[in-house]
């Protein structure tokens, strides 16, 4: 076993560890457990530990290795196993297979079919990633060696080829690490979109001895865990883009901001860098090139807004996390009034692969202003729920449709939610669209930071925008009064709106409203925060008339706005409707169909919700 | 002795205020909540205001200013699961508890959280409890696992050996049970 434990003090030390680790001994049959959060919440932790007993139990000549590896992506089929020599992929398995994989794979070489992913609509079987749509329309980058490293062995990172880019980057001048960056054209994953290399290069130029680099690991969009599932599969490649970009800038400092919902990212994080430390990657004189820095990991408290810059500089110093006017910008006056040049996740973990590849390379992928790829968590009505990363210019079509696999359940597909709660939802006839920044900017939409959430002809629209100003009503944190005011009350008008006491005028009301939060708030959370209901007036405005003037919710979603009836054939007359109904509005005898009152019901659902047969129907 | 807590946990980000959070965080991962005295004694060691702390306090959601129930019940009300029905089953474990998004049981069997988004979309709608994931919660299932919550078996369960780093790493591989 070869160990990166000791302390290496020059680049030629660094090399000859990582010319050891790339010999790796090919007759290791390896067996990789994921643990993302998805696929541990079903179970894979026991499912790893069955194989590294089942390995140490072996015996006889067999050299099996069996590791937990960070989340492949393919969350709607996990817990995912594969197996190589073959790269084949188990999905869905549980504990009890764990015997036969190790049986018929692991030592016979053959596959175990029934575990292997079926194609839904040709039933054939694949028996790896690349033969399974899912994974083969993708392109991925920063999610390369997600799912084929142990996160918490740096041996592994080593082993792919880590730590190259930083030992490229020793050997050129800051301006010329800038100045690959900016050839890669690589702009902020966070939202902004900002390009990066003008944000290193001010923060380069500032004057100042102390400098910050800061990762914004504060992923706060619901429905979207792109930074958590980079943060937990290969933490390296994060802290790798970061020595980079601090060697770059001039800074003596790192912190890494997460998210308290994410325990898992933290711990593997704070192992990581327990790691780079010993190594001597992180520390004082890094590699014998008279450069120090370190790197601290900061929870979050959970508050959305320390997503926006100078809120999380505010809650790094220790305060509530209020942003700040941004007159002086952050690059030049930051954390502790400190150049601070702040980064996304995914902006920090795209670093080694542009040193490593060139900056132009980088910028063959892409439209022409936005380069490389970008990591999307597909969620929400989509067959295959999942992490994807995919070219910067594919179209939403074949995000949803060919790796996602279309709509769940068959039906019909009504929007699908980007940039989260900034963003907006765009509407089927812009399925071609490109996805880029500028494409998804001119829908309404915004890139965000990565959450793509498909709605189904189920959801109304109305409540959508509901959702996310709720949201945001709670998140605000109250600085600045058109956000804390607005919201509010354009959440009022969307209440009345969702409960059948939509007036004339509100529609009129609530874009008043968006402009006046667009224009005089104070940060981003309250500029963008009607979005979300701007661009569902703009595409679904028939939606909200509806609501209005027929107090009809078409979707069926709002309460009271749609009547529940019972559909005679489906009824069996079994009673259970009828026994929960708080008011006695249904009647019926046994096994004959059932009857509601529509003038007694009160719309509750709980004969929806009851009903084994699903006889009871929203009309 | 109290004090001593307090030290350690300065001692352990250098006395420096800006790191009020994590301090913070290292006082109600002792207590489980933040209890007015300690934050108080804190405030005069860092020479930082008691109102200072208590803004911090107030203002990220993930701090406690009163005690928590002997079980903890997080349920996501990220975007998809609110499409999948999380309010409906929020609401039901309050009117069945009685109980408030963020508030204790009368008992003090559990406190419920509601979170934006635990990022297991893909199990949606998901209930966490005691760092146990559920996916695919409905209501009625909901009320069923946190009937089956006792006021004894987390007694139990902090004898055993694995209880807690269970509790700290959330993502602890305990199975779902539908």
């Amino acid at each position: 076993m070869i160990a990166a434990d000791e302390r290496v003090k020059s680049p030629e030390e660094l090399k000859k560890v990582q010319k050891k680790l790339k010999k790796r001994d090919k007759s290791v049959v390896s067996v990789r457990v994921c643990i993302g959060t998805g696929c541990a919440a079903r179970g894979s932790h026991k499912i790893y530990e069955s194989f590294r007993e089942a390995a140490e139990n072996a015996g006889g000549g067999v050299k099996v290795e069996a590791k937990c590896v960070g989340c492949h992506g393919f969350c709607e089929r996990g817990p995912i196993v594969v197996i190589d020599p073959g790269n084949i992929l188990y999905q869905r398995v549980e504990e009890p297979d764990v015997d036969e994989i190790f049986r018929e794979t692991v030592l016979g070489g053959k596959v175990v079919e029934r575990l292997l992913y079926e194609d839904p609509d040709t039933g054939e079987k694949a028996k790896t990633e690349e033969m399974i749509p899912f994974y083969n329309a993708q392109r991925r980058i920063v999610l390369k060696e997600n799912g084929r490293i142990d996160p918490t062995s740096i041996e592994d990172y080593i082993a792919v080829g880590g730590f190259t880019a930083l030992l490229k980057a020793m050997t050129m001048d800051p301006g010329e690490i800038i100045d690959e960056v900016e050839k890669s054209g690589l702009r902020g994953r966070g939202g902004g979109g900002f390009l990066t290399a003008r944000k290193w290069r001010s923060c380069h130029a500032a004057s100042g001895k102390e400098k910050y680099v800061i990762c914004n690991g504060d992923e706060g969009d619901p429905g979207a865990f792109m930074d958590r599932s980079i943060m937990e599969g290969n933490p390296y490649s994060i802290l790798e883009g970061m020595i980079i970009g601090a060697y770059a800038i001039g800074a003596s400092r790192g912190y890494i901001y997460v998210r308290n919902e994410y325990p898992l990212a933290v711990e593997h994080l704070r192992k990581a860098l327990d790691q780079l430390r010993i190594f001597g990657l992180l520390g004082e004189d890094i590699l014998g090139a008279g450069f120090s820095f370190d790197i601290r990991i900061n929870r979050g408290g959970g508050a959305f807004v320390c997503g926006e810059s100078t809120a999380l500089i505010a809650s790094l110093e220790g305060r509530a996390g209020e942003p700040r006017a941004k007159y002086v910008h952050t690059v030049e006056s930051g954390l502790k009034k400190k150049p601070t040049n702040l980064n996304n996740v995914e902006t920090w973990a795209n670093i080694p692969a542009i040193i490593n590849g060139g900056g132009e390379k980088f910028a063959k992928i892409g439209t022409k202003n936005s380069k490389g790829t970008k990591v999307f968590s597909l969620v929400g009505k989509v067959v295959n729920t999942g992490l994807v990363e995919v070219p910067m210019g594919m179209t939403l079509r074949e995000i949803v449709y060919d790796i996602g696999g279309g709509v769940k359940d068959g039906k019909a597909f009504k929007a699908v939610q980007t940039g989260g709660p900034s963003g907006g939802c765009i509407p089927a006839e812009y399925l071609d669209a490109k996805v880029d920044f500028d494409e998804l900017t001119k829908l309404g939409s915004m890139m965000g930071s990565g959450g793509m959430i498909v709605m189904d002809e189920d959801n109304c629209m109305v409540n959508v925008a509901k959702y996310f100003l709720n949201f945001l009503r709670q998140e605000s944190c109250g600085k600045c009064t058109p956000c804390r005011e607005g919201i509010p009350q354009m959440l009022h008008i969307l209440d009345r709106i969702t409960s059948g006491r939509g007036e004339e005028g509100d529609i009129e009301m609530l874009e008043e409203l968006a402009e006046l939060l667009a224009d005089a708030s104070l940060c981003a959370l309250g500029k963008t925060a009607a979005n979300p209901v701007m661009s569902t007036i703009r595409y679904f405005r028939e939606e909200y008339e509806t609501h209005i003037k027929e107090k009809r919710c078409p979707a069926r979603e709002c309460r009271g706005m749609f009547l529940y009836d019972i559909d005679e054939e489906a009824c069996r007359g079994c009673g259970i409707c009828a026994k929960n109904c708080p008011i006695d509005a249904i009647t019926g005898e046994r096994k004959e169909p059932h009857v509601i009152d529509q003038a007694k019901c009160t719309k509750c659902g709980t004969c929806f919700e009851k009903c084994p047969f699903n006889a009871v129907v929203k009309v | 002795m109290e004090k001593e807590v307090i030290t350690a946990i300065i001692g352990r980000y250098e006395r420096d205020s800006g790191m009020l959070i994590p301090m913070m965080q290292d006082l109600q991962a002792e207590f489980g909540y933040l209890p007015p005295e300690k934050l108080r004694m804190l405030s005069q060691e860092l020479d930082v205001p008691l109102s200072r702390l208590y803004s911090v306090a107030t203002f990220y959601s993930s701090f406690r200013l009163a005690p928590s129930g002997q079980h903890e019940v997080t349920l996501c009300m990220g975007t998809v699961c609110y499409l999948k029905g999380a309010d409906r089953i929020s609401k039901r474990i309050c009117e069945t508890f009685k109980v408030e998004p963020g508030g204790t049981t009368e008992d003090r069997l559990f406190t419920l959280q509601a979170v934006n988004c635990v990022g297991a979309c893909a199990l949606a709608p998901v209930m966490i409890v005691d760092g146990k994931y559920y996916d695919g919660v409905t209501p009625d299932s909901a009320v069923k696992v946190i009937s089956g919550l006792s006021l004894e078996d987390d007694e139990k369960e902090k004898a055993g050996p694995s209880s807690k780093s269970s509790k700290g790493s959330g993502a602890s591989g305990k199975e779902v049970q539908k």
